[in-house]
């Protein structure tokens, strides 16, 4: 049952990151490379009629992992209580960028929203690459200091940085030099993965020059993934463990890999939705090899007095889990049924959409 | 460790009272706007249409508020209540998974087919995207309530050795004797704000003499359901929930009526009073002799049990606050029945659009009961404390152990200020929308 659901989870964290990804990469988009009235109606309508659906799927992980997990849940919402409510202030930003911005036609208006919607984009892919940090790094269960936890030991709390910014102090921080670096791949990983969304669903001026910025960027990930694999040895000693265990799961890496080589070629797609397959290829398959390194952990300890937080010591019981399945069945042949009108009612380009015409 | 579970607790209570601002309305909102959408299909008049998209305008504001203060509530539980998450995340878990996977997907999938498909979609498909946006917001209400009354009245489970709650029966946690009566008073009470919300905004047209067509078909829209829903608040619903509360928790219905000593023979209703808590007793107080028992029990002379019964810990920790949030919902209640039942009677007499005192009345009553339904929910849960699982869990022992009261006081504030720019954000462009009003043969 742990096992069911915790693949339930990730599918669902997996669904999430691609949707919401594209939304959070839009958003740096237009930050960066929408310079004319044009080119922000372009962006906002590709995202606009999907965002709010696309969100939820943060709240159903949520609920999902509330349910399933209620342990996980406590812990690691009390312990990352800062950056939690930091994300949450900036999907407020975010919505009401998006959402307010067309309700009054005044330049300054929506210069104001534009950069709202723009920043707290951005910020929300860094801390969303910072989250995933944290969870490889590990925390500090129990809050030990000198060697005696200082609380129940699947309790911790982190502030949101150490003065020596080091993963491996004892007193660890939120953001430190490893968890930036995967935030920042988090922000390059998706602002690519938004330019391909808008270079599907848009015809826009701008999407000659995205493709230029997709490939630019690649470049960039390349080398920013080859640093993190290195860095990789410093935080964990065997980060190959479980791949050395189960050879199959060196198909995820391969995946990410052929997302990666394919996004080389986007300025000679056929098809505007080519890329975006890519990019989503690539988010699948780090994220997939990510947590597939650490299993079943999913929240290593970093002292050696307090157990890693894995599925098994984080479940709920039996019955509800089981339970669950049933109406967890229904409600996503439900979801994948609302998930096909969406798209097909909205499918090919959305030039005149009309977002934000209220 | 006191003022650090104050912190959680004021954090809690301000973010979740200004969240049920907007899906009050957004609740009963979409009902009326689907009913425009239906009559417009039956009569082909393009009046309604038309009245269906101005108010889709004012939902979509409503409901993009809605989002961005629910989307904290959800957090909450693990940020502010890890213990209590911990705890009985087994079952409350179950029910607000559900919101999220049944109800969720549903409204925001098809909101955006409602709000931008009416060209794609046709008349027909477009009222039935609606119609599914409604279900989705009841469907919320529904599963939010469940979970709500799980915690005033718990059912369905059994608690192990290590303190945590398991479920133990699902089927318990629908067929709560709390869960029915909450839910139907809880919607007539936002079909309440939404009806007076829409009788307002057609008598500021009257009487501000622009869009007088819109303005006689909202108001009289507004009065008919207005009335319904404020009949139905007191009664049936209301009435079910103050038996309930009169019979599972006792204590929290005397702080309610204001009852520090039980008296002899049948209990009085208190009208004014303020309670006095050094003196435990109510202050220059008005009451009617007999009633209370009556409409508890119906039964004149039946006693009714006074604070001083119960020991001291388990009295609900605010005792004026509760008595005062019971007093101000019932009472607003009684008035909102008044003026509906006026309304509908000139609206009987076809005079209704020409007696202005009436119209102003409407006018100024939109903020009433936005009121009512923030201080029924207090009468609810300040008549829990100091329990969160009711009799089983105290709010005490729920909070989350390592967050400190610095950091729960620094995101309290922020917060405050983030959620005072939405309220003004939301007056300032919801007041636009109404002063341009509806717009003719917009589709
Ligand atoms: C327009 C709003 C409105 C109005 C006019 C009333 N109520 Fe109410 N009341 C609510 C809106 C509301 C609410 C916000 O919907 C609550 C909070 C929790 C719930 O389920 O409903 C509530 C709770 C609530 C409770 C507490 C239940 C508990 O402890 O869980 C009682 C006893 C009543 N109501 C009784 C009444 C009575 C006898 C009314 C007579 C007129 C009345 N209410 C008017
Ligand atoms: C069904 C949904 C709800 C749930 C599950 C819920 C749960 C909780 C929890 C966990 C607390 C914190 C502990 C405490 O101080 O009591 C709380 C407190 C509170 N809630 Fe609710 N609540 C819900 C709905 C609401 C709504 C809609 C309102 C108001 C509009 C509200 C008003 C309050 C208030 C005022 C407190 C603080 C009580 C106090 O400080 O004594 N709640 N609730
Ligand atoms: C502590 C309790 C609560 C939590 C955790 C919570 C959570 C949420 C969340 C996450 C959303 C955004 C959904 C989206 O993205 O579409 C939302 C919206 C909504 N909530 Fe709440 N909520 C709570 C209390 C309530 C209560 C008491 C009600 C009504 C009885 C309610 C009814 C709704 C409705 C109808 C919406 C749709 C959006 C809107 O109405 O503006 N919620 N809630």
């Amino acid at each position: 049952m742990e096992l069911f659901w915790y693949i339930v989870l990730m599918t669902m964290l997996a669904i999430y990151v691609v949707l919401d990804g594209y939304d959070f990469g839009a958003g740096i988009i237009h930050l960066f490379f929408a310079k004319t009235e044009k080119d922000k109606k372009a962006i906002t309508n590709a995202i606009g009629p999907f965002w709010d659906a696309n969100e939820v799927w943060l709240i159903a992980v949520g609920g999902v992992l509330f349910f399933a997990f209620p342990t996980l849940y406590a812990s690691s919402f009390s312990g990352f209580y800062l950056p939690l409510m930091l994300i949450l202030w900036l999907l407020i930003f975010r919505a009401i960028g998006l959402e307010l911005r067309g309700q009054i036609k005044n330049a300054m208006w929506e210069a104001i929203w534009d950069k709202a919607f723009g920043i707290a984009s951005l910020l929300l892919a860094l801390f969303f690459g910072v989250a995933l940090g944290n969870i490889v790094r590990g925390v500090n269960l129990g809050n030990v200091v000198n060697g005696v936890s200082t609380h129940e030991a699947h309790y911790f709390f982190l502030p949101l940085w150490n003065s020596t910014f080091s993963p491996q102090a004892e007193q660890l921080g939120v953001i430190d030099w490893f968890t930036l670096l995967l935030g920042v791949i988090g922000v390059v990983a998706l602002t690519i993965h938004g330019a391909n969304w808008i270079i599907f669903k848009t015809n826009s001026d701008l999407n000659k020059k995205l493709k230029k910025v997709v490939f630019n960027l690649n470049i960039v990930m390349v080398a920013l993934v080859i640093t993190s694999l290195l860095v990789w040895h410093v935080i964990e000693p065997k980060p190959f463990h479980n791949f050395m265990q189960y050879p199959w799961l060196w198909i995820l890496p391969v995946i990410a890999l052929t997302g990666l080589i394919g996004l080389f070629k986007v300025k000679s797609f056929k098809k505007d939705g080519h890329g975006f397959v890519f990019s989503t290829l690539f988010l699948l398959g780090g994220l997939a090899s990510t947590v597939a390194s650490i299993f079943p952990k999913v929240l290593p300890s970093t002292n050696a007095i307090n157990p890693d937080l894995t599925i098994y010591n984080v479940a709920a019981d039996d019955y509800g889990l089981t339970v669950g399945v049933y109406w967890f069945a229904i409600a996503a042949v439900l979801v994948v049924i609302y998930m096909i009108i969406q798209y097909r009612v909205f499918n090919g380009k959305m030039d005149d959409v009309g977002y934000g015409d209220h | 460790m006191e003022d650090m579970i104050f912190y959680d607790r004021m954090q809690f209570a301000f973010t979740i009272t200004f969240h049920y601002l907007f899906p009050q309305l957004t609740m009963g909102l979409s009902l009326l706007i689907v009913y425009f959408k239906w009559k417009f299909l039956r009569t082909k008049i393009d009046k309604y249409n038309d009245a269906a998209i101005f108010w889709m305008k004012i939902f979509a504001l409503n409901f993009a508020m809605g989002v961005v203060t629910g989307i904290p509530m959800e957090f909450q539980f693990g940020t502010n209540w890890a213990k209590f998450s911990e705890l009985t995340g087994g079952i409350i878990g179950q029910t607000l998974a559900m919101e999220g996977m049944f109800s969720f997907f549903l409204e925001s999938s098809f909101l955006g087919l409602f709000l931008f498909g009416e060209k794609l979609l046709g008349h027909k498909l477009h009222f039935v995207t609606g119609f599914l946006v409604f279900l989705g917001s009841w469907a919320s209400g529904y599963l939010i309530l469940a979970t709500h009354s799980w915690m005033q009245y718990p059912v369905g489970y059994e608690i192990l050795e290590n303190g945590k709650f398991v479920l133990n029966n699902f089927g318990a946690l629908f067929s709560n004797p709390w869960l029915l009566p909450s839910y139907l008073h809880n919607q007539a009470g936002s079909m309440v704000t939404s009806s007076f919300v829409m009788a307002g905004v057609g008598a500021f047209y009257l009487l501000s003499n622009k869009h007088n067509e819109f303005g006689k078909l909202f108001v009289k829209t507004g009065v008919i359901f207005g009335l319904i829903s404020s009949l139905l608040v007191a009664f049936p619903t209301g009435d079910l929930l103050a038996k309930n509360v009169a019979e599972h928790q006792p204590v929290a219905f005397a702080a309610m009526e204001g009852i520090f000593e039980t008296e002899d023979g049948g209990a009085e209703i208190v009208l004014i009073g303020q309670p006095n808590m050094l003196e435990k007793k109510l202050d220059n107080k008005i009451a009617v002799p007999n009633i209370l028992s009556f409409l508890t029990y119906q039964d004149w002379n039946m006693q009714i049990k006074g604070l001083n019964e119960f020991d001291e810990d388990v009295h609900p920790t605010n005792v004026p606050g509760l008595y005062y949030a019971y007093h101000i919902m019932v009472g607003l209640g009684t008035i909102f029945i008044g003026l509906m039942l006026l309304a509908a009677f000139q609206l009987f007499r076809k005079k209704l659009y020409k007696t202005t005192w009436i119209l102003w009345a409407l006018m100024l009553m939109i903020p009433f009961p936005y009121i009512a339904n923030t201080t029924g929910w207090y009468t609810a849960e300040l008549g829990r404390q100091p329990w969160l699982v009711y009799n089983l869990l105290r709010t005490a022992d729920g909070a989350s152990p390592t967050v400190s009261s610095g950091n729960t006081l620094f995101t309290l504030l922020g917060f405050i200020g983030l959620y005072l720019l939405l309220g003004m954000l939301f007056l300032m462009l919801a007041g636009k929308i109404i002063n341009k009003g509806p717009q003719l043969n917009q589709h």
